[in-house]
């Protein structure tokens, strides 16, 4: 980009300056990445070993004890296959609503868009409130119902400019009329046409909306009593959390053998709870790079 | 004139109404499908807005939200008048202000240092580590700082004991808190904030570029003159989205890390309204308290919109 193999030689000064901006990414990265390898590594070390504090950069002892404390627990799996579920219905309600609204408010001549587009605009400023939401999804009888984690997120308005974007600059206008021209209905050109060439938005969109999804406890905390119900980020909650030593219980006595092992666990709940975002991630960061830019192409 | 004026008014009020009415015959399956989206946000969005009113009423359950009694600003009344109250929009304020303070110029300066050197390995590797913490959840962000703080087995107070230091329960004191909070979002959105940065720089004219390097200009000049004001429409949108947000800003990870021992600083409004309305089903009176919230938030944005536009010139609205 700006690097330059060209005539003009840098000066002493831009050297330094260069070196520094080295310098500062390398801490920068090292900063970043430390509590994830050391997180990585604890998991896989000893259980003594960690509670000892012997572990700091690589594993020490390597066990998969952790691992398998983690896979004889049948809350985490159950919450695990809960989170799958939902992010899989989630994700799929999600980017059909977002298609069919924002496709629409793509094309020129569809009367009404701007008022659409004020008329979720306005949603962005003013806001209900926690408390008002609660009840609405309340009165909808949906409280303790996977609905409850559905429905009430299944939009936002960040990924409906998206897509609209993506429409606008993609579909162009002629197409919508040669194909009506040919007698083809609304629904079926964005059945066969459309969708087809969208392959790329609808791979952000479900990205966007399936790690969402897949991350949020919040919803499911205040809308979900059965245990049954949970999603895995809330039983990590119970676990990680709400159980281990935050600070207030200190010198709590124990059983050390059993302590270490839970202790050992966490580290290993991080690891599996973030498998599923890690797999995907090298193509969400491509996808949600773009993303992005696309939503900022135009507010 | 005035004639004339009334028949240009009736004209575009007869191609208003044959626009739409040609729209409609052209896209009628498209309003269809747009039913079901509409009525999303009415049910989710709208009516929430509407039942906000519960602030002003004495909401129960049996008489809802229409049928129950009106009682003015009693809620207001009764939240100003606890001294809690101050205690709450002061946490509420400095944790924000602090936020927005670190994690707003953190993802310019990556996105400056990352733009002055060469494509390869190395600045492919920084983006990729950089952005990796972002998809990482609340609740496991959250762990890993009660781990690796544990006054036990953390491992930052193996190491200060390793030096001769006395173990830290960083999580168990107020005057922590914040800092606790603000570096750890840092750590996990600096990198992912900065790729709209890196997209705007990649968008300055390279005969710019060119122009300062015949001039002379050190790199630092470079960035100065070159790079900071080809972004700065960017930085502006992006402060006044980040002012926009500062009262909601990371309530689900504020709430997650409370304990009883740094609640002198943790307790924010929203988790106040939380514990208020959903724990202790005092309806109206945390939805009087979370639409306080929501209105300083609005007025926030409308006067940093409004210093932008005049200062800059760029504006949200």
């Amino acid at each position: 980009m700006s690097s330059k193999n060209g005539t003009i030689k840098e000066s002493s000064n831009d050297r330094v300056f260069l070196t520094l901006i080295y310098i500062f990414l390398s801490i920068l990265m090292i900063v970043i990445l430390y509590p994830l390898v050391y997180i990585v590594s604890a998991s896989i070390s000893s259980p003594e070993a960690v509670t000892s504090g012997q572990v700091w950069l690589w594993p020490v002892d390597f066990s998969l004890e952790g691992y398998i404390e983690v896979f004889n627990n049948s809350d985490v799996i159950r919450g695990f296959r809960n989170s799958i579920l939902y992010t899989i219905g989630y994700t799929l309600i999600a980017v059909f609503l977002t298609v069919i609204f924002a496709y629409p408010l793509s094309r020129k001549n569809f009367y009404g868009k701007t008022f659409f587009m004020i008329f979720i605009l306005i949603t962005m400023l003013f806001y209900g409130g926690l408390i008002p939401e609660y009840l609405v999804v309340q009165q909808l009888g949906m409280l303790d119902t996977p609905w409850a984690i559905l429905i009430p997120k299944a939009m936002a308005v960040w990924q409906i400019i998206i897509a609209r974007t993506f429409f606008y600059t993609s579909i162009p206008e002629e197409l919508v009329e040669a194909s009506e021209m040919d007698g083809c209905s609304s629904i079926r050109f964005l059945w066969h046409v459309v969708l087809p060439l969208s392959k790329p938005i609808i791979a952000v969109l479900a990205l966007m909306y399936a790690v969402f999804q897949w991350n949020s406890y919040f919803d499911a905390m205040i809308f979900l009593r059965t245990e049954e119900l949970f999603p895995l980020q809330l039983e990590l909650r119970e676990i990680l959390i709400t159980q281990s030593e935050s600070g207030a219980n200190q010198d709590i006595a124990e059983q050390q053998k059993r302590q270490q092992l839970a202790n050992l666990m966490q580290y290993s709940l991080i690891v599996v709870s973030s498998i599923p975002v890690l797999i995907i991630y090298p193509f969400a960061q491509k996808y949600f790079v773009k993303g992005m830019l696309l939503g900022s192409v135009k507010g | 004139m005035d004639q004339s004026l009334d028949q240009s008014k009736e004209i575009k009020k007869v191609t208003q109404w044959h626009l739409a009415k040609r729209s409609f015959q052209r896209h009628w399956q498209l309003y269809i499908l747009m039913i079901l989206p509409v009525l999303y946000f009415i049910i989710f969005k709208y009516v929430p807005m509407l039942g906000a009113v519960i602030a002003f009423k004495d909401y129960n359950v049996v008489q809802g939200i229409i049928e129950s009694p009106w009682v003015g600003w009693k809620h207001f009344e009764n939240f100003f008048n606890n001294p809690v109250a101050w205690d709450l929009i002061k946490n509420t304020l400095f944790l924000s202000l602090y936020q927005l303070a670190v994690t707003f110029p953190l993802p310019i300066l990556l996105a400056l240092a990352l733009n002055e050197i060469r494509d390869g390995i190395f600045k492919r590797s920084v983006q990729m580590f950089t952005y990796a913490p972002y998809f990482i959840s609340t609740v496991v962000i959250v762990s890993m700082i009660i781990l690796i703080l544990s006054p036990r087995s953390g491992i930052v107070n193996t190491l200060l004991e390793a030096i001769g230091l006395d173990a830290v329960n960083f999580l168990g004191q107020a005057s922590m808190f914040r800092d606790i909070f603000v570096w750890s979002d840092a750590w996990q959105i600096t990198g992912y904030s900065a790729i709209i940065y890196l997209a705007a720089l990649a968008g300055v004219d390279k005969q710019q570029y060119e122009a300062a390097k015949i001039d002379g200009a050190t790199r630092l000049q470079k960035i100065w003159n070159v790079d900071i004001p080809a972004i700065m429409p960017t930085i502006v949108i992006i402060l006044i989205l980040s002012v926009g947000n500062l009262m909601a800003i990371g309530f689900e990870k504020v709430y997650l890390l409370q304990n009883p021992l740094n609640l002198g600083t943790s307790e924010i409004l929203q988790t106040y309204v939380y514990k208020m309305g959903i724990i202790n089903a005092d309806f109206s009176f945390a939805t009087a308290v979370g639409l306080f919230n929501s209105i300083i938030n609005l007025i926030l944005l409308i006067i940093v919109n409004a210093i932008a536009k005049k200062v800059s010139g760029n504006g949200l609205w």
